[in-house]
């Protein structure tokens, strides 16, 4: 054991810090479930891609720099360190890049990652159904194989980034007699396609984050299939693996946040020590924050040593959304009767953007597989105990 | 960064379990408790022959010479047995306290606790009384801003009878001819390195507790029917271990954390350790609250064993300084206006 960074690490650190130094915009962007901050953050992608920032984690001939997971986790400190842009092609090159790297084609990989890469191509997912929620097995769209082309009928809906974005990646129902998680297959899908119907849906700050989409004899090559056709269950779960892992959520984000929680404490000690709650919950966040800096930093070394990722993994989901909840509450609660007012309110003076983290972390326990769900996979899978 | 520990580390890990699990068993810690003393001569010789309890006592004394980080996933172990022998104690509190007094203090007693023939405890004011003070060959004593040497006949004792029938807490009152071995500023740094070594200790013995008491659970809940089924397949028993699982698995990296700064003398040795306590003592606890509540009333009986690991549980997650202590030192550290926090402030 060697708690220390190396001189290279340091010095990868340091390259990190100054190239962002000097590319963040000084101005914050727009949201990217604006049409306008929509393409500010593609744009911002492309800056990325350019100093080769994009996709660290990549192999450097794909345009990224073949960093390991501790050089990951370093980036994304400096990141939100440096208070840089959220990634608007996340569902791209941190879940379908991953994925199209260990099971599509050389062809699809020469094609796909690199118009990934630079934010030409954004993503969307495509999972959830109207009845196959947390069941996802439960999926009816269906996807019949007609010469060299697939004709897809039906509808996903809670597709994140799906009203801006131009691809979707998702299961689809190849054979009708199939039940469950059999006869699923993974296809990639052009949001430009004739027959593709995107309708908004507005989430909770009335932006439309994401949407719902309908498929009506929507033609889609066959070699936008990735995997093998009814190998889509296994393609999709090493997707919502990188999902639930590490690159989605890694410790920075928080840790800037439970940091933001205490300067925002220490500012308003007064007001906020009128509730002897609030002191033991920021305590309690940054305590938690720290606790998931350690644990992944420890992951990601036995990682690096050619360990394998276990069942405990699934803690990771949990542990991360519900601290977000409760930082954000902790810091609604500080904020006080200030808590409820938009940012641009004349009165708001102070309020930074909790209001928008306290809402969005209100989905954390609901996406990627509710808490209830991981819950269940913790107890049986990782514990042993009876399905039924 | 290696946080990883070594394949010797892993092994000698598993040998020991291997060991407790065998040896320590329900039935020889409740006859434990039925003894004069409380204690098992026989467990601490084959301790001792195995180098336990030589551990941390330089090589020089007789002893492995290990560290803090070495000891932690045995200390852990100890926590999985809920071993009732004063072996954390010894190898993270007092023989450390020994080897820093260094000169005749060290010489003497060292070598007597490698070869497990003496048995030296330390009592601090922070834990009021002294463990295993009635067996003990030499007492280290916190008194005020000094800190005494004494032998048993130096010493009155007063027995109070703990939760856990296995711990032994005296009220020490040194009656005559002690020595003083440490004073002020050398006494405090010593008494506060030995509370962050013992906070250690509870913590690590903590994150064991909590795993033996969900493994108890889900062995019981797996094989106890009702309407018609184990009651582990009912989704509120399940979240009830999910949630201690959850809470576990994220206790880990912090307790071992606290290992490696106290091992290399770490600045933040102090938060680390406050961290580590905070979180597994909470884990072992909320481990306690829904372990007993899936075992129904057969939980709240003497016969079943989770009681030996509960009463463990709540016992440790008050010594070597309560959650008051750990939280207050963890809020003058964060809340101070220089304090080095956020993404990438960890290991900085």
């Amino acid at each position: 054991m060697n708690l220390e960074y190396t001189d290279k690490q340091n010095a990868f650190r340091e390259q990190v810090r100054s190239w962002l130094a000097a590319n963040v915009p000084a101005e914050p962007l727009q949201s990217f479930d604006t049409a306008e901050g929509f393409a500010q953050h593609r744009q911002w992608e492309a800056t990325l891609n350019e100093g080769r920032w994009g996709m660290v984690t990549w192999p450097e001939e794909l345009g990224g720099r073949g960093c390991d997971l501790i050089e990951w986790l370093i980036f994304e400190e400096e990141y939100y360190r440096a208070r840089a842009p959220l990634r608007v092609n996340q569902n791209g090159i941190f879940l379908l890049g991953p994925t199209l790297m260990e099971y599509g084609t050389e062809e699809q990989k020469a094609r796909i990652l690199p118009k990934m890469a630079n934010g030409e191509e954004v993503w969307a997912q495509g999972w959830s159904e109207p009845n196959a929620g947390s069941d996802m097995a439960a999926i009816r769209s269906t996807a019949r194989l007609e010469g060299d082309k697939y004709i897809i009928n039906g509808q996903k809906t809670w597709s994140t980034r799906a009203v801006w974005a131009d691809w979707c990646f998702g299961m689809f129902r190849t054979d009708p007699d199939s039940e469950r998680h059999r006869g699923l297959t993974f296809i990639l899908v052009p949001l430009d396609s004739p027959g593709i119907t995107v309708r908004p849906i507005p989430q909770l700050d009335g932006l439309p984050g994401f949407a719902e989409i309908f498929f009506d004899n929507v033609e889609v090559a066959v070699e936008n299939r990735l995997g093998d056709e009814g190998a889509g269950w296994s393609v999709a779960m090493a997707t919502a693996g990188f999902e639930r892992g590490l690159m989605l959520r890694s410790p920075a984000r928080f840790q800037e946040t439970a940091r933001r929680l205490v300067e925002l404490y220490r500012d308003n000690r007064a007001s906020a020590d009128r509730d002897p709650a609030v002191k033991d919950a920021v305590i309690r966040s940054y305590l938690d924050a720290e606790s998931y800096c350690l644990t992944t930093y420890q992951t990601a070394c036995r990682l690096n040593k050619g360990g394998k990722i276990g069942a405990e993994s699934s803690t990771n989901k949990i542990f991360w959304s519900e601290l977000d909840q409760s930082m954000h509450a902790t810091a609604m609660s500080i904020l006080g009767a200030r808590a409820e007012l938009l940012p641009h309110a004349p009165d708001a003076k102070g309020v930074g953007n909790w209001l928008d983290g306290w809402l969005f972390s209100q989905s954390g326990p609901i996406y990627a597989g509710t808490n209830e769900v991981q819950r269940n996979i913790i107890a049986e899978r990782m514990l042993g105990m009876p399905r039924r | 960064m290696d946080f990883t520990f070594t394949e010797d580390q892993l092994l000698f890990q598993e040998s020991v379990r291997d060991f407790l699990v065998n040896e320590v068993t329900p039935e020889r810690i409740r006859r434990c408790w039925e003894s004069g003393t409380g204690r098992d001569p026989e467990l601490w010789g084959q301790l001792a022959e195995l180098g336990l309890t030589g551990m941390t006592v330089p090589e020089a004394f007789g002893g492995l010479g290990m560290s803090e980080v070495d000891f932690v996933l045995l200390a852990q172990e100890c926590g999985y047995v809920a071993l009732p022998e004063p072996l954390v104690h010894t190898v993270l509190v007092a023989v450390p306290m020994l080897a820093e007094l260094g000169g005749a203090l060290a010489a003497e007693w060292l070598p007597k606790i490698a070869s497990g023939e003496a048995l030296v405890v330390v009592g601090l004011e922070e834990n009021q009384l002294v463990e295993d003070a009635h067996v003990a060959d030499l007492l280290l004593l916190q008194q005020g801003d000094s800190l005494f040497a004494a032998s048993r006949d130096q010493v009155d004792l007063r027995y109070n009878e703990s939760v856990d029938p296995s711990r032994k807490l005296y009220a020490v009152t040194v009656s005559s001819g002690a020595t003083e071995v440490a004073r002020a500023a050398d006494a405090q740094a010593l008494i506060a390195r030995a509370l962050n070594r013992g906070a250690l200790g509870s913590a690590a013995q903590a994150l064991g507790l909590a795993q033996r008491m969900v493994e108890i659970s889900v062995q019981y809940t797996s094989e106890r029917q009702q309407f018609g089924q184990a009651i582990g397949a009912f989704q509120a028993v399940k979240h009830h271990m999910a949630n201690v699982a959850v809470r576990l698995e994220y206790a880990k990296a912090p307790v071992y954390r606290a290992a490696y700064e106290l091992a290399v003398s770490g600045e933040r040795s102090g938060r680390a350790v406050s961290h580590a306590k905070l979180v597994a003592c909470e884990a072992a606890n909320l481990a306690a609250k829904n372990c007993i509540q899936v075992h129904g009333a057969m939980g709240y009986t003497w016969e079943v064993d989770l009681h030996i690991f509960m009463k463990k549980a709540w016992a440790l997650a008050n010594t070597w300084g309560d959650a008051g202590f750990h939280k207050s030192r963890v809020a003058d550290d964060i809340f101070a206006d220089n304090a080095a926090l956020g993404a990438g402030a960890t290991f900085a």
